[in-house]
Order: structure tokens, then C-alpha cells, then sequence
């Protein structure tokens, strides 16, 4: 453990670019590196990862391990945990961060499995311990209902995959000096078990979920299919998106890719509107993170009006289509 | 097809955030009075993975679970669902591991049943949602994995895993044997029909202790846990909710209107 010394911040690629959580790591990297007087470098992997090694540098990083390699375009579960454990075995880095993003969330829990250090998944904030030194991580525990902080007193690397936008991203100083270094971890096919046959991507009517500025979702008390079609119109009305919670994707009234919350998407829009739903502990985590949250319950005493910054007593179908006409008028004007 | 599929037994998650409550000196959730703990959402559809598979392919599921006494009783409800044999892994080693423990006393019951084709877990546990016991465990059993199966067939001896990712799907082929963790995506769980209700409940759940599986001792000593949880907190947040009001609920909407419409 005493040899396992810096940060090492595994990138990702994104259209030729570095991607923005890859930005956002190298910032939270070189404030690890600097509070603990070691150097911060990343793994960038791909055909064309060189030419980006001078971004990397401007965003913080002293050294940029490239591993140039065809079979590294795209994202394989077998080829790269291959290449960043090879790396993580030279290199030996005290520190591992990944984004919490598709590549990071099934590499990160492979490599640490082949490496054995201890891992903290999708966290929120991370930070060095000024006594001990050791790497911080809160991350959120029974669906964000608790934030649990964890450490690895003994197992290296000590690794975490950080969640989008919790950290700001690096300032760029292109006079910043760092060395690019070619990293010459050849990917043997035949240690590719699992391939990548097809890569489909999903055709989504209107505003994603996930993207959307306004996210409308109803619960059991909707009562059927068919009365969705009112959150829909509402939706529309201000350019966001339908969501639902467990029971109702349950009941099939909406599909399960708009399922809101612990095992459904996290959204953080900045108007939610909670429409007959009581706010279980569950879908309450997927939507914690919005901006002001509406809600429209017969019940008083349902649980969402405890996380509502706005909310009427009363019966959805007599509230949504007159709040709808009203909204549509305002918008007109 | 002979599966092999971890689940966890964890406190209800659809439950009023009032009722969730914490021990910060224990760092663990005191568990909710009267409100039974239940199958983790995601192992439940790991184990409908598994019967779907069984409903073309034949074959046999086996389900394991670590954890206390009452854990049985999630067996049993996979057992209700078309699983074929449970084990219950209890012993006072295996409590408050870490998830390199965990995938280490798994790995050591998988062996010790042998002949598999696949293995399934959730993508993550319902409750800690460290999100990489299964990962862990493909590593120790050194067979392939992949993680967020929204789909699996199996067809030639291979296995074509269809994966959510974020603007989509990722379709993939992986060899027998593989580890797969499953998503949500993958459906709904079946209800268990009367015949497996009574099955169920006439099953019997062996109880495999840690020198019935050859776990070493070592292996679950908390002095060598990879990662410590050095503090649990419930987040404050205050949020007082203004109440909107109308003569009749169409007034209150249209007031709200007003509210709301100043935000966006």
C-alpha cells in the first residue's frame, strides 16, 4: 500500500472530445492530488486518445496515459477493464476516479474486483481525511433516503465513480506542462469473452425524461391508462416529460422506461409536478433532486406534501385540465 | 439451462420516507415496525430472467441468499415464481460484509453447487445499492459478466444480452458460462400461481454455514473488508410547502397556474 502513490482519473471520449464528467473528474482529481502533493493522471483510451492528451493537460492532468487502439472506440466490458487494470498494475495509483456514467458503472466494479481495492459508487462529493489522508466518499444509500460515508483503510487503489455535475468542471490553462505517454497495452482479441453485436438507439417521441425541464408524473391514484393522457397534455404544454412511479408502470399504465425513481431514473427538472402519487420512499429518491416540486393529492396527508414547495388538496381530474387551460393561456401571451 | 441466481432480502423501500429511520452510532437502518422486509426489486427480476429462460430452455434454478433466518422466506417466494432449490447462507461471519465479502461467500456457494450455465444478481441491492457484488463475483469465478440486462436468450451456447444504456440498448454475445446482473427494464416479475405457493411452502431451505461452503476464515475477517462505512446520516431538507387554494379544486388549479408559471 505504501508504493501506491497520485490520482488517476480514467477518461472518456465523447465525439472526438473529452467528455464533460471526464472535465469534471480532472477537477476533482487535481484537488485530491494538490491537498495530498502528488501528481494527478489519467488513462485516456481509443484510436485518436493522443491528440486529446494536451486537452488533459490544460484541464489539470501531469501525466496522460494514452492506449491508442482500435478495438478501444467503443466501450467493451472486456477490453478495457483489461487495459486500465494493466495500467492501474504499472502505474499503482493511490486514487481511481471514474464518471458514474454506462462506462463507468460496469468498469468501475469489474476493476476493482480484478485490482481488489474498495470501491464507492455514484458519489455525490469526495475529499482527502486531513488526519488520515484517505480518500472520502459519501455516496447515496437506501435510494437517498441516507448518505453513507466510506473509506478504505487498507485496499488500493481506493476508487469511486463520481456522479455528473456534483463537482464543477476543470478550468482550462492552456500554458499547464504535463507529459502525454504512450501507454502500450495491446488489446488481445481472444481475451474479448463478450462482444458487441449491435448498438440501438432509442427513438424517443418528445422531450427525454431525463433531459426534460418539466417532468409531469402521476401514481396509482391516476386510476387507469387512459387519465395519463391528461398528465400528457399538461406535459406538452410546457415542453416536458411524462413520468410515473413503480406502481403505476406496475399496473401498466405507463411504460417502465418513464418510471421515476430508486429503480427507475433519477430526473432533476426544474418544475416536477407530482400528480396522485403519496411519495413513497422510493420515488421520492428520483425526484429529490428538482428544483420546485408541485404536488396534487386528495389525501393531506400524503407524504409528497412534505417535499413540495407547492401543493393543492384536491381531486387531479378537476385540477389539471383548469391549471392546463390556465398555463396554455399564460403562454399565449 | 442451469441458473444459479443471488438474491438479498432488504427493508420495503415503498415505504413513507417518516418511517425510515436511522441509528448513526450503529451506522444501520433500524427496520421499520410491521412492515415485512421483501425480495430487492432487481433480484426479483433477475429471478424472472431466470424463469423465462427455464419456461424455453428447461433446466433448473437454484437460488441463493446470504443472510438472517428470515431471508428463507425470499427463497421461498422464488421458489413460488418457478425456482426449483434454495440455500440460505447464514453464520455470524457473514454479517456487515463488505461487497468483496459478499461476492466471496457467494462465489464459494456457487461452487460448491457447480454446473451452471449462468449466474444472475440484480444490478444493485435495493437497500446499500453498492452496485458491484455481481461484477466482484464474475471476477472470482473468472467467467464473463455482463451488467443491465433488459433482455437474455440463450441460443448455440451463448447467451445475446441486450443492455440499457443511456440513449438506448447495447445488444451483446457473451459464452456459457456467464454472470448477467439484471435492470428493471427487463419486465415485470410473475406472480407466483397456486401450485408454487404450495410448493413453496412445503420446500424445504437448507441453511449452509461458512465451513459448509469452505469459506477461510480469513476471507471474512472485518479487519481485511475493503471498504468501512465510517457514517450514516438521513439529509435535512426543509421545504415548506405553500398551500394552494381555491373555492373549487378548478380554482386552485388555476392559481397554481399563476405560481408556477413565473418558473418556467
Amino acid at each position: 500500500m505504501g508504493s501506491h502513490k497520485g490520482v488517476l482519473v480514467c477518461g472518456e471520449i465523447a465525439e472526438g472530445k473529452l467528455s464533460p464528467i471526464t472535465i469534471e473528474l480532472l477537477g476533482a482529481g487535481r484537488k485530491l492530488a494538490s491537498e495530498l502533493d502528488e501528481d494527478l493522471s489519467t488513462l485516456l483510451m481509443g484510436s485518436k486518445a493522443g491528440g486529446l492528451g494536451q486537452d488533459a493537460i490544460a484541464y489539470g492532468a501531469d501525466k496522460v496515459y494514452v492506449a491508442e487502439d482500435s478495438l478501444l472506440d467503443d466501450y467493451n466490458s472486456d477490453a478495457y477493464t483489461r487495459v486500465a487494470a494493466d495500467l492501474c498494475q504499472k502505474v499503482l495509483p493511490s486514487i481511481m476516479l471514474l464518471g458514474h456514467t454506462d462506462v463507468g458503472c460496469d468498469l468501475a466494479p469489474r476493476l476493482n474486483g480484478r485490482l481488489g481495492g474498495g470501491l464507492a459508487m455514484d458519489c455525490l462529493a469526495i475529499s482527502i481525511d486531513p488526519a488520515t489522508k484517505l480518500l472520502v466518499s459519501t455516496r447515496p444509500v437506501f435510494g437517498g433516503n441516507a448518505h453513507a460515508t466510506m473509506v478504505s483503510k487498507s485496499a488500493r487503489p481506493q476508487m469511486a465513480t463520481l456522479r455528473l455535475k456534483v463537482v464543477p468542471p476543470a478550468e482550462r490553462n492552456d500554458s499547464r506542462q504535463g507529459q502525454v505517454i504512450p501507454f502500450e497495452g495491446k488489446v488481445d482479441p481472444s481475451a474479448v469473452k463478450v462482444k458487441v453485436v449491435d448498438r440501438i438507439k432509442e427513438e424517443v417521441e418528445g422531450v427525454k425524461l431525463e433531459d426534460a425541464e418539466v417532468v409531469v408524473s402521476g401514481g396509482r391514484g391516476i386510476g387507469n391508462a387512459q387519465n395519463f393522457g391528461m398528465l400528457r397534455e399538461l406535459a406538452n404544454i410546457l415542453g416536458g416529460a411524462v413520468g410515473a412511479t413503480r406502481p403505476a408502470c406496475d399496473e401498466g399504465w405507463a411504460p417502465t422506461r418513464l418510471q421515476v425513481g430508486q429503480s427507475g431514473k433519477v430526473v432533476s427538472p426544474k418544475l416536477y409536478v407530482a400528480v396522485a402519487l403519496s411519495g413513497a420512499m422510493s420515488h421520492i429518491a428520483g425526484c429529490l433532486g428538482s428544483k420546485v416540486i408541485v404536488a396534487i393529492n386528495k389525501d393531506k396527508e400524503a407524504n409528497i406534501f412534505n417535499v413540495a414547495h407547492f401543493g393543492i388538496v384536491g381531486d387531479y381530474k378537476e385540477v389539471l385540465p383548469a391549471l392546463t387551460a390556465k398555463l396554455k393561456e399564460l403562454k399565449s401571451k | 439451462m442451469n441458473t444459479i441466481v443471488c438474491v438479498k432480502q432488504v427493508p420495503d423501500p415503498e415505504i413513507p420516507p417518516a418511517k425510515f429511520k436511522i441509528d448513526p452510532e450503529t451506522k444501520k437502518v433500524i427496520p421499520p415496525a410491521g412492515v415485512p422486509p421483501v425480495i430487492s426489486v432487481y433480484d426479483e427480476r433477475a429471478v424472472e430472467a431466470a424463469c423465462r429462460l427455464k419456461d424455453k430452455h428447461k433446466g433448473k434454478i437454484t437460488v441463493i441468499s446470504m443472510g438472517s433466518g428470515k431471508a428463507s422466506d425470499v427463497i421461498k417466494h422464488t421458489i413460488s415464481m418457478g425456482a426449483d432449490e434454495g440455500f440460505l447462507l447464514e453464520d455470524q461471519a457473514f454479517e456487515n460484509l463488505d461487497s468483496f465479502g459478499t461476492a466471496y461467500v457467494l462465489a464459494k456457494a456457487i461452487q460448491k453447487i457447480g454446473g451452471y450455465d449462468l449466474v444472475l444478481c440484480g444490478r444493485q441491492a435495493a437497500d446499500w445499492g453498492a452496485g458491484q457484488v455481481g461484477s466482484i463475483l464474475a471476477e472470482i469465478l473468472g467467467i464473463p459478466v455482463v451488467t443491465l440486462a433488459c433482455d437474455i436468450q440463450a441460443a448455440d451456447k451463448k447467451f445475446r444480452v441486450k443492455r440499457t444504456v443511456k440513449d438506448g440498448f447495447e445488444v451483446l454475445e457473451a459464452p456459457m458460462p456467464s454472470l448477467v446482473t439484471v435492470s428493471s427494464e427487463i419486465g415485470l416479475p410473475r406472480l407466483p400461481g397456486g401450485v408454487g405457493l404450495m410448493l413453496a411452502r412445503k420446500k424445504q431451505i437448507p441453511v449452509w454455514k461458512a465451513q459448509d461452503i469452505g469459506a477461510e476464515a480469513s476471507q471474512l475477517d472485518k479487519a481485511n473488508a475493503h471498504t468501512e462505512i465510517t457514517g450514516l446520516s438521513v439529509p435535512t431538507r426543509k421545504t415548506e410547502c405553500e398551500m394552494v387554494t381555491g373555492g373549487t379544486p378548478g380554482e386552485a388549479g388555476v392559481n397554481l397556474a399563476e405560481k408556477i408559471s413565473k418558473l418556467i
